[in-house]
């Protein structure tokens, strides 16, 4: 028994979120055509302008070839084969949480997100979004209260149009790429932030996203604005059921900072991965972008990503306000033949703006984890500065790692640093830790967790406990 | 201090172990009583390290044949942490770096995981930082290696007084100190000495693995033992160490060939004087 045989046994757990609710679901059939984006809009009774900008990005999706340049292998997706839009059988949104059907709380309280008045969080908002709509959000008269509106994307298209309007497709054009271009034609919920001028969110805001039925494909659309001033921190969690065939998660998520805002943007993702022989598990495309418009503004991307079959994902900042900041942290953890290609870009365009970029990647079984990063100086981008620092941390012997750092500057006067390094968890480091009497297990996990700290030391404190218990329970077992 | 009726606390018998099918413990007898201090002396792959990692669990390194008793019970049949919850300890020549991992919580869990065996309560935080400020004076060790990962970027000599400051706080019964020695100046060896006299008690037995006698002028030890060729050859008191120091390992080459070429020649007469059937 080799120790690297042994770490692999550990991160070889079952998931633990693999079950189907049992609930009657509304769906339209298989197939993606103008008249299936027609439909989609018709079920959500949406504004004109809306269903044009869904024809627009569908007509741009046809002209469009699905990216081929990152580091990840897999069959054609056959997209006439996925259903687009799936629904719990019950009327639009209810007035109160007495009137969801209760399969669906439970569901949720399963899966640890309590909705329910006396059992939620008391110091986050949650929206729980279930296949294709959002089923409730939590706190939303109390967060009224300060102007913050936090409610599903559908909601805000009915009661903030103008918003929507405003703000949809502003920083990730339906054309930025294949996937966005799909996601923009078809996408279904999501969550609608704004935090009006000058306002501190009061709490933590949370979107919990659950895929439910087989077959069906997820596109959800989060949009978030913060004013002048204004400051949020966000939190995004999903998990889905084990299928033995794929399904596609495309999912396009926007944030807007004006002058003095902030946005903190965290994600734990927990998609279903595959089993050990890599059949079933999500395909993850996902667009995520925040643009710092206004000065000395900031936004912050953390994700721990252990989900997913494959994971394509780059969320990235335009840094056009001057003294603007960008920050990208990120632990992803592939296990058996799961593939991530992530990373970021971050696009220094106002003079004197910053970036930083921490990436952990711990590889282990068959997997392959890849960093993909751009760091781009534009001609204005004077004084700018990045500080990237790409580890990967490898478990056994057939796991991959690649780092693929990408730097392009247009202004001599900017400075770019990156750093990058690859370590193993050693037999030699195992056996000195048990020889002071740490078990097996517990000596693995505080390796890694040691390695991912300076990433989970940026999440909210209650994000931090769970990523710290999901790399855990990922690493939990018998020693043998 | 040699006490003919203390309890015996290690008892290795006709030890045998390989490394990569290659054997190396070539049936080594030792038995360590409390209050002792041991000093196991050879050359460079004469085995002793190999008998310290083999006494810990180190999983590359595969018993072959005898047996060790730890307080009269089967000491390999336990995996490595198990073995130090009871109260041995190895002092690694080389520690390792584990960089991420705090030097504080790492000494904290593998305090408590002693406690827990010990049926002692887990020591909190706060308990933990006023005991362990305590122990760092064994090793005069300053209070900042506490907040660095665990031996990364130490000296060779902090890397070695972290290793007694782990003694300390694990309170070892029997504790193997593989090459303490190696690497440290002469103030620094003196500091890890004292921390390791400090240390020894009646209850309590060291077992000191060592190239030299620069070590055994701080350490006094009960008995040597000279290892080589993966057994021990001779053992004596304090002096044999001197005689060593005094004619060096030359001999030692020259009786374990004289011994390889007997057992050998035992082998082949025991091979040739079976009968057919016997083999058969």
């Amino acid at each position: 028994m080799t120790a690297a045989a042994t770490v692999g046994d550990l991160v070889s757990q079952p998931y633990k979120y693999g079950f189907v609710t049992d609930i009657e679901t509304e769906k339209i059939a298989k197939g993606l055509s103008e008249d299936v984006v027609r439909l989609i809009s018709a079920k959500k009774d949406e504004p004109a302008f809306l269903l044009d900008f869904r024809l627009r990005a569908y007509q741009q999706w046809l002209k469009m070839d699905e990216p081929d340049w990152a580091s990840i292998g897999h069959a054609p997706i056959d997209y006439q084969n996925i259903i687009y839009y799936a629904a719990p059988k019950q009327q639009a949104k209810k007035a109160s949480l007495d009137e969801v059907d209760p399969k669906l709380l439970e569901t949720f309280e399963k899966l640890g997100i309590p909705l329910s008045e006396q059992k939620r969080l008391s110091n986050v908002a949650v929206d729980a979004v279930f296949d294709s709509v959002s089923i409730a959000t939590t706190y939303k008269e109390k967060l009224a209260e300060h102007g913050v509106i936090f409610c599903s994307i559908s909601e805000a298209v009915k009661d903030h149009a103008e918003l929507i309007e405003r703000y949809l497709g502003t920083v990730v054009p339906s054309n930025d790429n294949y996937f966005s271009a799909l996601n923009s034609a078809v996408f279904s919920d999501g969550s609608f932030v704004f935090i009006p001028k000058g306002v501190a969110c009061p709490m933590d805001l949370s979107t919990y996203f659950r895929i439910n039925s087989g077959d069906t494909g997820q596109f959800e659309r989060t949009l978030i604005v913060a004013e002048e001033g204004a400051s949020v921190s966000y939190l995004e969690g999903c998990t889905a059921p084990m299928f033995d065939t794929n399904q596609l998660h495309a999912a396009v998520v926007e944030l807007v900072a004006l002058d003095d805002a902030s946005i903190k943007y965290s994600t734990v993702q927990n998609w279903y991965a595959g089993d050990e022989n890599g059949v079933g598990g999500i395909y993850n495309f996902v667009t995520k972008r925040g643009q710092c418009r206004g000065d000395r503004s900031h936004i912050s991307w953390t994700q721990v990503e252990t989900g997913s079959a494959i994971t394509w994902k780059y969320p990235s900042c335009v840094l056009q306000g001057a003294d603007s900041v960008g920050e990208f942290y990120s632990v992803a953890l592939t296990n058996n033949h799961q593939q991530a290609d992530t990373g970021t870009k971050m696009f220094h365009i106002g003079p004197r703006t910053r970036s930083t970029i921490v990436s952990k990647g711990i590889s282990a079984g068959h997997s392959s984890n890849s960093y993909r990063g751009l760091v781009q100086m534009g001609p204005k981008a004077v004084g700018a500065r990045n500080y990237s620092q790409c580890d990967s941390m490898l478990i056994g012997d057939q796991a991959a790692a690649n780092t693929y750092p990408y730097i392009r500057s247009q202004q001599p006067d900017a400075s770019i640093e990156h750093e990058a390094s690859t370590c193993r968890i050693s037999a030699d480091q195992l056996f000195y830790l048990q020889s002071r009497g740490i078990g097996f297990e517990e000596a693995v996990s505080m390796m890694v967790s040691g390695f991912c700290r300076d990433v989970f030391n940026q999440l909210p404190l209650e994000f931090a406990a769970e990523a710290d218990k999901l790399l855990a329970l990922k690493l939990e077992g018998s020693v043998g | 201090m040699i006490r003919p009726d203390a309890p015996v606390l290690l008892e290795i018998c006709d030890l045998r172990a390989s490394v990569e099918e290659q054997p190396i413990l070539k049936g080594v007898n030792l038995t360590l009583r409390a209050g002792e201090i041991h000093a196991v002396m050879g050359r460079n792959g004469s085995g002793k390290s190999t008998l310290s990692k083999v006494l810990a669990g180190h999983p590359a390194y595969r018993v072959t044949g005898g047996s060790v008793l730890y307080r009269g019970d089967d000491l390999l049949a336990l995996q490595p942490e198990q073995r130090a919850r009871i109260g041995l300890f190895l002092g690694f020549q080389y520690p390792v770096e584990i960089p991420g991992v705090s030097n504080l919580e790492f000494l904290r869990v593998a305090t408590n995981a002693r406690r827990l065996e010990q049926g002692l309560e887990e020591l909190d935080t706060f308990a933990f930082e006023d005991l362990v400020r305590e122990r760092l004076q064994v090793v005069q060790m300053d209070p900042a290696f506490l907040e660095r990962s665990v031996n990364e970027g130490f000296s060779g000599g902090e890397k070695k007084r972290n290793e007694i400051l782990q003694m300390a706080l694990l309170q070892p019964l029997v504790a193997i100190l593989d090459e303490t020695d190696s690497g440290l100046d002469i103030d620094a060896l003196r500091i890890v000495a004292g921390g390791v006299n400090q240390l020894a008690s009646a209850d309590n037995a060291t077992l000191l693995i060592t190239h030299y006698q620069r070590l055994l002028d701080v350490i006094t030890p009960d008995y040597v033992h000279v290892m080589a060729a993966g057994r021990i050859l001779r053992t004596g008191g304090k002096e044999l160490a001197l005689e060593l120091e005094e004619r060096g390992y030359d001999w030692v080459d020259v009786e374990i060939e004289r011994l390889e070429a007997s057992e050998l020649e035992a082998l082949a007469a025991a091979q040739g004087s079976r009968t057919p059937a016997e083999v058969g």
